[in-house]
């Protein structure tokens, strides 16, 4: 009963909008962008793309956080 | 690896950074102190009954809703940028940063479907005193949302409650609440919180003021006008005292950062506040000249500002550069030498832990925590790369608090003409009142500006310089997606522009 009345409390409120559905929309495309097309193209995790363990990638920092000419 | 940082691509990766943060900034301020407004204007409706509060709300209730619509996941892309960009600070800061963002996320995911969509839907739906509590937890919870974003911001500024492990390049939480405590996790969040309550102020001011020139929707224009000046006058008060509360904080944990505020190179007792000025653009570190061709000074302020003390010593940027033995400063030049016996250290520690050697990795152990504090220093070429731009922080920092000065002032006036009942006389006040949305927006970023470049070397002040926080990812990686989100950002925010104005020309007649 209460999670029906929770259920047709968002629902009427999504059909009542007007603003809200050309707002709605543009928070979708945005995200579709955003996660769909800008981070699965452009915007890999640099150190899960290249590494398989958190081993190797720890490995890889610390070699980045000790210059070679070091010893 | 070192000897490889391409450095073009560090200053396109920090160039997309800044333009990702600052067009964030754009939509969070509004956010954070329009929730308060509506909650004023909705607790008017509560208390007196009167239908045009009701009205009111739910007029800025819309604009709030498109600003919150276009701006909401802006901040993602700076995830986005850490991953790929920044991945190195992004591995070691990780232990860090997870549980605040972890805590904001909840957070904002839980008020957003709970509270938000009783405030938008609610209206008749549930009772008055629940539908106004639910535009308080809005408020609320938006501004408690940034508190989480500030602390880890804060902490990159003034690193605490952690320790770096050798063997995962992490630096692992110690202590959490000295982390959420933090001066300047605290001060971030109090001044970016109250000056965002400043901007809404502006922002329904200016709106207000545009219905008056217009003589369409007076009345709404009127209350709403007296409710955000008194919350604007208010606002700039908290945020004035919690600028100074910035400043004593920087004077303390980042002294470098108010030198090059400040310009100042040479470091005095009894220091004055250069109120307005211009800087030598030669000036570099090392040189005792006066780094003003022109300067309007204020004796004793910025010892004031710094040590609570008007006779007190400011340090300026030579000492902080070169040291100044008379004072007890170690200058970067020393801490360099440490920064470098760190480096040193950790790579015969990880040599030893290759080569199975327990006993040698013990001992650079013991040798690399003493000066781990110093890391980052050690990844310096020079010790006056340790300088922030000086320019930069400079006429950002003025343009802030010249146009912070000039708000209050703007919100008196405003409650001045409202209490005489002749501001829809004042039309030159009016004007004022929509120009200064867009001053509100220039003190807003440039105070980014301030906090931002004010850091700089560093991603994690002392420990990790920009040039190694970077991943190694070639310029034209970076530069293709900084025109891609600079296309994406312009493209929200004429969305934002031309929705807004939409709404406000149809006005608060449709619900």
């Amino acid at each position: 009963m209460m999670l029906e009345r929770v259920y047709l409390f968002y629902r009427d409120g999504f059909r009542s909008m007007r603003l809200g559905k050309t707002l709605w929309k543009i928070i979708l495309i945005k995200l579709f962008i955003l996660f769909a097309v800008i981070k699965w193209l452009f915007f890999p995790d640099y150190l899960h793309t290249r590494f398989a363990t958190d081993e190797e990638r720890a490995n890889h920092v610390l070699e980045n956080l000790i210059p070679s000419q070091n010893p | 690896m070192l000897e490889q940082i391409d450095v073009t691509m560090v200053d396109w990766a920090r160039g997309q950074f800044a333009m990702t943060a600052m067009f964030h900034w754009i939509f969070v301020p509004l956010t954070l102190g329009l929730s308060f407004l509506l909650a004023f204007f909705e607790s008017l409706y509560v208390k007196t009954g009167n239908e045009q509060w009701k009205k009111i709300t739910k007029f800025w209730m819309r604009l709030f809703a498109v600003n919150f619509a276009i701006g909401i996941a802006t901040g993602i892309i700076l995830e986005f940028e850490f991953g790929t960009n920044w991945s190195n600070y992004s591995w070691m800061v990780g232990d860090i940063f997870g549980a605040p963002l972890a805590i904001e996320g909840i957070f904002a995911f839980f008020i957003e479907a709970t509270f938000f969509a009783v405030m938008f839907f609610g209206w008749d739906r549930v009772s008055k005193k629940f539908h106004l509590f639910s535009t308080w937890m809005v408020a609320v919870g938006s501004n408690l949302s940034a508190l989480w974003i500030l602390v880890a911001n804060g902490w990159m500024q003034y690193p605490v409650g952690m320790k770096f492990n050798a063997d995962t390049a992490r630096f692992e939480m110690q202590n959490f609440w000295e982390v959420v405590s933090s001066p300047v996790a605290i001060g971030h969040f109090t001044h970016a919180t109250s000056s965002g309550f400043l901007l809404a102020s502006l922002f329904v001011v200016s709106v207000s003021s545009w219905f008056m020139l217009k003589k369409r929707h007076v009345e709404m224009a009127k209350k709403s006008i007296m409710v955000a000046a008194v919350f604007g006058l208010i606002s700039s008060l908290f945020v004035a005292f919690t600028g100074d509360e910035s400043a004593y904080t920087a004077a303390h944990k980042q002294p470098m950062k108010l030198a090059a505020i400040e310009g100042l190179y040479q470091g005095e007792q009894g220091c004055a506040l250069c109120a307005v000025g211009v800087l030598r653009p030669d000036m570099k570190p090392g040189e005792d000249e006066d780094p003003y061709i022109f300067a309007v000074k204020v004796p004793y302020v910025l010892s004031i500002l710094a040590n609570r003390n008007p006779e007190s010593f400011v340090p300026g940027i030579n000492d902080l550069v070169y040291g100044n033995p008379a004072r007890n400063i170690v200058g970067v030049n020393d801490m360099m030498v440490q920064g470098k016996t760190a480096i040193e250290q950790l790579a015969l520690y990880k040599q030893a832990r290759a080569n199975g050697d327990e006993s040698a990795a013990a001992e650079a152990l013991a040798k690399f925590e003493p000066v781990s504090g110093y890391l980052g220093y050690g990844y310096l070429n020079s010790p006056e790369e340790a300088v922030p731009p000086v320019a930069l922080n400079f006429y950002s920092f003025r343009i802030m608090v010249g146009l912070g000065t000039l708000f209050p002032l703007l919100f008196l006036a405003f409650l001045f003409f409202t209490y005489r009942n002749t501001l829809t006389e004042k039309r030159w006040l009016l004007m004022t009142g929509v120009i200064a949305l867009f001053l509100g927006y220039v003190a807003q970023e440039a105070g980014w500006v301030v906090a931002e470049v004010g850091r700089q070397p560093w991603a994690i002040q002392g420990l990790l310089p920009v040039t190694v926080a970077r991943s190694n990812l070639t310029t034209a990686t970076v530069q293709t997606t900084f025109f891609m989100f600079l296309v994406l950002f312009t493209t929200l925010l004429l969305a934002e522009v031309r929705i807004m104005l939409k709404q406000i020309h149809i006005g608060p007649e449709v619900d």
